[in-house]
C-alpha cells in the first residue's frame, strides 16, 4: 500500500457525468489493502460503474462485512454512508438498511470468508429473502487479514501457500445465488475490468437481489502456483459465456458485433445490455441451464464468468412486503401513531 | 379437620390441566367472569413447553382488595390432571377446597383429611351427553365451569354474556356452550349446594381498568412509538411480542388509499440476523425492534457491542425466562440483567428498562425508540414471562396526543448546507451525545464511515491509543446522560419511619405492593424503591444509603441485581440482604412477606440477646 494520498486537484478537463462529477469523486480513502491485491481493481471498477452509471454518490449505502474485502468500501465512494459491520453479517444489516429506505441503492461487499464460511446463512437467506441491492463477493479463496487459512471457496485439491493441500470441497456461490433466488448472478474476475464494469453497472441497475462473484487473487497468499484462484490460473481457465455492454437509456450504441453473435437485453430502467455470445447457445435466461452449465464446466475445470442468469422479472422484498411508496425512515407520528381516541377504543375492548 | 375456608372475594382458584385438552378458554372465560362481577382478578398460566399432554396449570387469584399480583398457595384446586394429582392436592391450604372428576372412585389415600372435597361425576355427564369424543373433552370443560359459577355463587347471566360476546356470530356453537354451562350449573345447584364457603360477590373495584397481557402491550406500544421495522426469530415467550405487533399494524398502519404497508416486519433466520436487520434499519433512520428471549440475547452479543461501540439506536424486547441454555422455556425469571448490562465483549454498559405491567409495558415499549435514537444506543426493555404471556388487570392506556417523537439529534441537509461542523463522534453539546446523519441527506457532505473498529471524532480509521481512550471515555459519560434520560424509581415510604428498605422491580411489583401491606400488617415497617432503569438514578444510592440494611427482591438465583447495584454504585455488598425467588413460577406476596419477616424477627431477636 502507500500512504501518499492522491492530490485533489485534477485535470481541469476530466470528463465529468451528468451530475457534474468527475470519476475522482467516486473514489475514496487511500487502500491499505497489498501492493497489486485484486480488490482494489474491483474497488476502481466500482468507481468507474458509478461514475458510468451518474450515480449520486449519497444516494448509495456501501456495507460490508469483515476481512480485507470488507475494508474496500472505505477505498471508494468517499460521499457516501458507509457501513463496515460484523464479520459474515453485512448481509442483515444491508436487509435492515434497505427496509428503512427503499430508495437508495444499495451495494454489499463482501469476500469468500465473510459470505461462504461465517456469514453463508446470511448470504443465503439475504438473497432468498429478494433483497433489491448488488451483492458483490471479492473471492480470494484464503483469509488473508489471518494470513493465509483456506476459505470454503478454495477449490479441493489445491494449496495453501504454506504447502497444505485443501481436502474439503469448495462452496460455490454462483451455484448457490441461482439456486435462493437471485435475480441477476454473473462471475467476473478481477482482472478483466473490461467484463467486470458493465456486470457492475448492470447489477447495480437491477431491481432485485443482484449478485456477481468476482475472482479476486490474493498477492500476498495465493497466487501462487497450485493455487486456483491465481493470476495465471484464472487466465489459463476463464471461460466467459458472454460479452457484455451496458448502455444508457440515452446512449447510441457504438459497439458492433457481427450479426447473429449478440442479443440486446431491456433493462427495466430503459437502458440496455448487449450481450455479445462468446458461447454459442448459451442462454442466460434459463435458470436451470444456466446451473448445469456452472456445474459441468465446473468439473471440467473451467471457471464460467459473464452474465450467467437474469430474471426479467426481478424480485424486490418491498413488493413483497407491500411497503408504502415513500421511505419508511421518513414517516413521523402523524402517519405512524393512531392517537389517543384509538386508543381508548382498544381500552374499551380490553374491558 | 382444619376449618373450612370462609372468604368472599378473596381466594385463590387452582386449575390442574393437560395441556392442550381445550381447558385454556374455558378457564379464561371464568376469569373474566368474575371481572364481569366487579371483582379483581389476577390469572397466571403456568404452562409446559409442549402443545399436548403436559400438564398445565392456571391460577386465578381473586381479590376484592384488588391485588393483582400472585398471592401464594390455593384455597380451591379443580383438578382434572390425574398425572398432576398428588401434587395438586398437596398443594391445597388446609381447609381449603377440592373439585374433581369423581366419575370413577378414587380410593380415600388418595384424599386429605384437611381438605373439603367436591366430587361431580363430569366425565359421566359427558359421555351420557356427548357422543363425539373431542365433545365430551372440551365440554367437559365447559360444564366445569358451570359448576363452579354455583359453587362460588357467581353470576351465571355474567358467564352466559361472556359466551354470546365469543360465539355471536356462530349460533351453533354459542348455543352447544350456553348448554353445556347451564348442565353445570344445574347439576351443582342440585348436588353440590352447601359445600364451599368461597364465593364471589358482585362488587364495583374494577373500575375503568383493562385486562391485557405484555406481549399484546408491548406490541401495540411500538406500533404507538413509530417503529416501522420489526426483525425476529420465533422464540418463547417473546414470540407473540412480534406477532401483536403484526396483529396492530394490519390494524392501524395500512394507508386506507393505497392500502400499502407503513411498516416492515421480517421473520429473520436467526436472532442474530434479526439484530444485524436492526441495527441496519436504525441506522438508515427508521425505529426498529426485535423481540426474544435470554438465548437470543447470547447469540446477538457481537452486534450489541458493534451498536453500542458505532452509537447506533436499537430497541430489544427480552422476555425473560428460565436460563441458562434452554432452561425452563415457559416459567418465568429475572435472569438476564446482567447479561444485558454488560452485553457483548470488551467494555459495554447498556441502558435497561423494568416495566412492572404491561401499562407500563406499553409506554415503555413506546417511549424506548425516543431513549434509543436520543442516545443513539440500545434499549433493552426488560419483560419476563410473567408480564408478557399472563393477562394483567391494569390501569387504562394513555396517550398524550400531542406527544412527539423525538428523534435525536440528527443533521440535516439544511444544517450541513448552514455550514455546521459535523463529526459523527464529535460531542459539540456537552452531553457526550454526538449527531450523526442518514445515507442519502447531502450530494457532498455528512457522509461518515461507519465501523466497529476505532475511529476519531469525525469516524476516520485510528489505531491511536488516546483516540480510543478519549472515545471510551465519551461513551462513558454518555451513559451519564442516560441517568438523566430513564424512567426514575419510584420510592413508597413506610406508615412509620423504617430501618429497612426494599428494592424490587419489574413483575414483582404487584407481589411486592401486597407483601409491603401484610408487613405493615406485621407492624413490620419497610420503605420501599422500585428500579425503573439502569444505570441507576442518584436517588437509588441515596435510597440504600438511608437504611440500616435494604433488602433486594428478584427472581434469579445469583442475586444479579443486587450484583449490579455493588459494582455500579460501589456500595458494600453487606448492606443487602437479597430475598430470591427463581422456581419459574411468578414470585408470590407469600414467599416476599415471609422471607422478609423471618429476618426481620432474626434481627429483632439477635438485638434483643
Amino acid at each position: 500500500m502507500t500512504y501518499l494520498a492522491k492530490p485533489k486537484f485534477h485535470h481541469p478537463a476530466l470528463p465529468k457525468n451528468e451530475h457534474g462529477f468527475t470519476h475522482r469523486d467516486y473514489e475514496g480513502s487511500i487502500s491499505t489493502l497489498c501492493a497489486g491485491c485484486g480488490h482494489d481493481s474491483i474497488s476502481a471498477a466500482i468507481i468507474q460503474a458509478c461514475f458510468e452509471l451518474n450515480i449520486e454518490p449519497h444516494r448509495l449505502a456501501k456495507l460490508s462485512g469483515i476481512g480485507c474485502s470488507s475494508k474496500t468500501p472505505d477505498y471508494f465512494l468517499g460521499q457516501s454512508h458507509g457501513f463496515n459491520s460484523v464479520h459474515g453479517r453485512m448481509p442483515s444489516v444491508l436487509t435492515g438498511a434497505n427496509l428503512a429506505n427503499k430508495q437508495l441503492i444499495y451495494l454489499g461487499v463482501s469476500g469468500d470468508g465473510d459470505s461462504a464460511s461465517i456469514g453463508l446463512g446470511q448470504f443465503m437467506h439475504c438473497v432468498r429473502r429478494s433483497v433489491n441491492m448488488l451483492y458483490v463477493t471479492e473471492n480470494n479463496g484464503v483469509y488473508g487479514l489471518t494470513k493465509g487459512q483456506f476459505s470454503a471457496t478454495a477449490d479441493r485439491g489445491s494449496t495453501s501457500k504454506a504447502g497444505g493441500t485443501n481436502n474439503d470441497s469448495a462452496l460455490d456461490l454462483v451455484g448457490l445465488a441461482l439456486q435462493i433466488g437471485a435475480t441477476f448472478v454473473a462471475r467476473s474476475f478481477s482482472g478483466d475490468k473490461k467484463q467486470l464494469v458493465p456486470l457492475l453497472m448492470a447489477g447495480l441497475s437491477h431491481p432485485g437481489p443482484a449478485f456477481i462473484d468476482v475472482v479476486s487473487p490474493c498477492v500476498a497468499f495465493n497466487n501462487h502456483a497450485g493455487s486456483t484462484k491465481s493470476f495465471e490460473f484464472v487466465r489459463a481457465h476463464n471461460e466467459a459465456v458472454n460479452r457484455l455492454d451496458f448502455m444508457d437509456a440515452r446512449e447510441p450504441i457504438t459497439v458492433d458485433y457481427e450479426p447473429g453473435t449478440s442479443t440486446e437485453v431491456a433493462l427495466h430502467d430503459g437502458s440496455k445490455l448487449r450481450l455479445a455470445k462468446l458461447h454459442g447457445d448459451y442462454d442466460p435466461h434459463n435458470r436451470i441451464a444456466a446451473m448445469n452449465y456452472l456445474q459441468s464446466r465446473a468439473a471440467a475445470g473451467e471457471l464460467v464468468t459473464g452474465l450467467i442468469y437474469l430474471d426479467d422479472n426481478p424480485r424486490d422484498m418491498h413488493s413483497m412486503l407491500n411497503t408504502v411508496d415513500v421511505p419508511l425512515n421518513g414517516l413521523g407520528e402523524k402517519e405512524l401513531c393512531p392517537g389517543s381516541a384509538t386508543l381508548d377504543k382498544i381500552n374499551a375492548s380490553l374491558r | 379437620m382444619s376449618k373450612p375456608i370462609k372468604a368472599t372475594n378473596d381466594f385463590v382458584v387452582k386449575f390442574a390441566n393437560v395441556n392442550g385438552s381445550g381447558s385454556a378458554s374455558a378457564n379464561e372465560l371464568f376469569a373474566r367472569a368474575i371481572l364481569r362481577m366487579g371483582v379483581p382478578i389476577a390469572t397466571r398460566n403456568i404452562f409446559p413447553s409442549n402443545i399436548q399432554g403436559l400438564p398445565t396449570w392456571f391460577e386465578v387469584r381473586v381479590s376484592g382488595q384488588g391485588w393483582v399480583g400472585r398471592r401464594g398457595g390455593c384455597d380451591i384446586v379443580v383438578a382434572m390432571n390425574p398425572q398432576t394429582w398428588d401434587k395438586d392436592i398437596a398443594s391445597i391450604d388446609p381447609g381449603g377446597y377440592l373439585f374433581y372428576d369423581s366419575s370413577k372412585p378414587m380410593p380415600e389415600s388418595k384424599f386429605r383429611s384437611d381438605v373439603n372435597v367436591i366430587g361431580m361425576p363430569l366425565t359421566e355427564i359427558c359421555n351420557r351427553t356427548y357422543s363425539d369424543p373431542r365433545q365430551r373433552q372440551l365440554f367437559k370443560n365447559i360444564i366445569y365451569v358451570g359448576a363452579l359459577t354455583s359453587i362460588l355463587d357467581m353470576e351465571l347471566p355474567a358467564v352466559e354474556k361472556l359466551i354470546s360476546d365469543q360465539y355471536g356470530s356462530k349460533p351453533a356453537l354459542l348455543e352447544s356452550n350456553i348448554r353445556a354451562v347451564r348442565m353445570g350449573h344445574e347439576y351443582a345447584q342440585e348436588h353440590l349446594s352447601g359445600i364451599c364457603n368461597l364465593r364471589v360477590a358482585k362488587a364495583d373495584a374494577v373500575g375503568d381498568r383493562i385486562f391485557l397481557n405484555g406481549n399484546d402491550a408491548a406490541g401495540l406500544g411500538c406500533v404507538y412509538g413509530g417503529a416501522t421495522v420489526a426483525a425476529w426469530y420465533p422464540i418463547t415467550p417473546s414470540t407473540s411480542l412480534a406477532e401483536a405487533f403484526m396483529k396492530y399494524c394490519r390494524k392501524y398502519r395500512v394507508d386506507p388509499e393505497t392500502k400499502k404497508n407503513k411498516f416492515a416486519i421480517i421473520q429473520a433466520e436467526d436472532e442474530i440476523s434479526a439484530i444485524g436487520a436492526v441495527i441496519g434499519a436504525s441506522w438508515n433512520g427508521a425505529r426498529a425492534f426485535t423481540a426474544t428471549s435470554g438465548p437470543g440475547i447470547s447469540l446477538m452479543q457481537e452486534f450489541l457491542g458493534l451498536a453500542y461501540f458505532a452509537e447506533i439506536p436499537a430497541v430489544i424486547f427480552n422476555v425473560q425466562r428460565g436460563g441458562p441454555s434452554t432452561g425452563m422455556p415457559t416459567r418465568t425469571q429475572q435472569a438476564d440483567i446482567l447479561l444485558c448490562a454488560y452485553a457483548s465483549h470488551g467494555d459495554t454498559k447498556h441502558v435497561m428498562l423494568f416495566p412492572e405491567d404491561p401499562r407500563e409495558l406499553f409506554e415503555m415499549g413506546a417511549s424506548a425508540f425516543d431513549l434509543a435514537e436520543r442516545l443513539q444506543t440500545p434499549i433493552f426493555v426488560m419483560e419476563d414471562l410473567d408480564i408478557g404471556m399472563n393477562d394483567w388487570l391494569c390501569e387504562p392506556l394513555t396517550w398524550d396526543e400531542s406527544r412527539v417523537y423525538d428523534r435525536g439529534k440528527i443533521m440535516s441537509a439544511e444544517d450541513l448546507d448552514a455550514g455546521k461542523t459535523f463529526g459523527r463522534y464529535l460531542d459539540v453539546d456537552g452531553d457526550a451525545i454526538a449527531y450523526r446523519t442518514l445515507p442519502g441527506t447531502h450530494a457532498t457532505k455528512g457522509a461518515y464511515f461507519t465501523r466497529g473498529s476505532s475511529r476519531d471524532r469525525f469516524a476516520k480509521y485510528s489505531e491511536d491509543g488516546s483516540v480510543y481512550v478519549d472515545n471510551m471515555q465519551r461513551l462513558l459519560r454518555k451513559f451519564e446522560t442516560a441517568k438523566s434520560l430513564a424512567p426514575a424509581p419510584v420510592v413508597h415510604k413506610a406508615r412509620e419511619k423504617a430501618r429497612y428498605g426494599a428494592i424490587y422491580f419489574g413483575s414483582t411489583s404487584a407481589a411486592m405492593a401486597e407483601a409491603r401491606a401484610s408487613l405493615e400488617g406485621l407492624g413490620l415497617h419497610l420503605d420501599t424503591l422500585r428500579i425503573r432503569a439502569f444505570p441507576f438514578a442518584d436517588e437509588v444510592v441515596e435510597f440504600i444509603n438511608s437504611y440500616d440494611q435494604v433488602f433486594v427482591i428478584e427472581q434469579n438465583r445469583d442475586a444479579q441485581m443486587r450484583m449490579l447495584l455493588v459494582n455500579e454504585c460501589a456500595i458494600d455488598p453487606a448492606r443487602f440482604i437479597s430475598v430470591l425467588h427463581y422456581d419459574g413460577t411468578p414470585i408470590t406476596a407469600r414467599f416476599i412477606t415471609s422471607a422478609i419477616a423471618e429476618r426481620l424477627h432474626m434481627k429483632a431477636k439477635e438485638a434483643a440477646e
